[in-house]
């Protein structure tokens, strides 16, 4: 059976090959190759949790800036909220001042009416006196001129004058 | 182009049938009679010359075959080509010897070259330690050659920064991934595996790029390397040598003291497997050895069909079905490179868990 018996001459130089190859690849490709391919998948690595990590940051940041725009905008709210109930005070102020002055100065021109028309009242009732008498005296000059006239209305005015 | 691919493959298969008609019929056997026995015997051993080609010239066989150096330790080292033994057509007188190549090996011998024979045909005369660079040398060598330039070549691809894999580095880099992860990672634990690497990496390339080779049907390639036991004998030594020298206290422990069972079956058992230290590596050896071996002998029978039966009708069936079987052992090559890898590292595996379960 040939060829089941080893042949000593190629045992040796396989062996001796084998184990060169071993050695020189070893050296120059495996450790090389076998490093490079572990630092790639170690950077590979790095990466992704580096670019996961931005990721991240980036939703941090957006939460942040989300927070901060509502903050801004409850602030706005709040401080237009102030100004218009500032503006209404003022307004309401104004308008209560207005009316108040309006008040006074219609108060005080009724007063300033009132006296007048009664000023102008007593000079119209001195007038009217006056005008009165005038004519009551014509008249009694007209009237006088007879007795019985003189005589009747002697009679009126002494049934009207009542004595009790 | 699928067309005159497959029309190329048969073309060379062709080729490839008539060297081997041609080779084999230089020596004893007769021009007329074809014995695939021998033929394929011929094709799967190891040889003394590599044969690139042969041609019929004015009724005559004429070989193109590169002699290659004959190394023999022999009362002193003897370094002569084999070409001075004219295909065992003559014999070669060195220091006060004469040595003869007869049916591919060398043998002392007289002036004569005379060879005496025992029972059952086995030769009787000495043979002296011969350390030839055979065509299997010579093949793995060029093996040797086709890896480092492969590798190396990668490696120098993956100096600087990380970058994507280009070129022959997006080749070679997805198989040695494989190797690392599905084969070592896989077996060995993983902060032991890293050791083991180098050794299982080259295992692999080894053993596949030689099956490859074996199958090239032409000159430089159709050596049986991985299909003659010189070689499995050493890969599965080297193997067996890796796991024992590396087996933990455990391993031992497992082996010759079994835990957790009663003692006569402790005694029973540290027998069993002492003998599978050994059958692990033999098998590997012999399986190997079996599944090339077996690849070559199909094909070649496939082909020595045409010639059995001396009609060119059973070409083309002869064709067919044996590029049927290089579409097979194309994957035979790359699983037995696989299996031989994965199962030392299961054993080295085995070998350097440590702890308790």
């Amino acid at each position: 059976m040939g060829l089941l018996s080893p042949d000593p001459g190629l045992v040796f130089w396989s062996a001796l090959t084998f184990g060169l190859l071993v050695f020189i690849l070893r050296r120059y490709a495996w450790k090389p190759i076998l490093q490079a391919v572990k630092s790639r998948e170690e950077t590979i690595e790095i990466s992704l949790a580096a670019a996961e990590k931005a990721k991240a940051e980036v939703e941090d940041l957006n939460a942040t800036k989300v927070q901060i725009m509502n903050e801004a905008k409850a602030e706005r709210d709040t401080l237009i909220k102030q100004a218009r109930e500032l503006k209404q005070t003022m307004l309401d102020d104004a308008k209560n001042k207005a009316q108040e002055e309006a008040d006074k100065i219609i108060a005080s021109a009724r007063l300033q009416i009132e006296r007048e028309k009664n000023e102008a009242i007593l000079q119209l009732k001195e007038k009217v006196a006056e005008f009165s008498v005038d004519i009551a005296g014509k008249l009694l000059e007209e009237e006088l001129q007879t007795t019985d006239k003189q005589q009747a209305i002697i009679d009126k005015y002494l049934q009207e004058v009542n004595f009790n | 182009m699928q067309n005159i691919r497959t029309i190329i493959s048969l073309v060379a298969f062709w080729a490839f049938s008539q060297t081997i008609f041609a080779a084999d019929t230089h020596g004893e056997s007769i021009e007329n009679e074809f014995d695939p026995m021998e033929m394929i015997m011929h094709h799967i051993a190891d040889s003394h010359e590599w044969h690139v080609i042969s041609y019929k010239s004015g009724g005559e066989e004429k070989h193109i075959t590169i002699p290659l150096p004959v190394i023999l330790i022999d009362e002193g080292v003897h370094v002569f080509m084999s070409s001075a033994f004219h295909h065992g057509e003559k014999v070669v007188l060195k220091g006060s010897t004469y040595y003869k190549l007869y049916h591919g090996k060398i043998y002392k011998t007289d002036a004569s070259g005379s060879i005496e024979y025992g029972e059952d045909h086995t030769v009787l005369n000495k043979k002296p330690i011969d350390l030839s660079i055979t065509r299997n040398v010579a093949s793995m060598w060029l093996s040797v050659l086709i890896i480092i330039w492969l590798f190396t070549t990668a490696a120098k691809r993956y100096r600087g920064a990380p970058a994507a894999p280009k070129g022959v580095q997006s080749f070679v880099e997805p198989l040695i991934l494989f190797v690392r992860d599905d084969i070592a990672y896989a077996q060995i634990e993983k902060d032991k595996a890293d050791r083991f690497l180098p050794f299982l990496l080259t295992l692999f390339f080894f053993i596949w790029i030689n099956n490859l080779i074996g199958l090239v049907p032409f000159f430089p390639g159709g050596s049986n390397l991985t299909g003659n036991i010189s070689l499995t004998l050493v890969l599965a030594l080297i193997t067996f040598f890796v796991t024992n020298f590396s087996g933990s206290k455990s391993y031992w422990g497992h082996i010759f003291w079994m835990p957790g069972v009663p003692v006569p079956i402790r005694l029973l058992l540290s027998v069993i497997e002492f003998i599978g230290l050994f059958t692990k590596p033999f098998a590997l050896m012999i399986r190997l050895l079996a599944n090339i071996t077996a690849g070559h002998i199909i094909i070649l029978s496939l082909f020595s069909l045409i010639f059995v039966m001396k009609s060119v009708a059973i070409a083309p069936v002869s064709v067919l079905m044996s590029l049927m079987m290089f579409m097979l052992e194309l994957l035979v090559a790359v699983l037995q490179a696989y299996i031989f890898t994965l199962l030392s590292a299961l054993f080295i595996g085995m070998a350097v868990h440590s702890e308790e379960h």
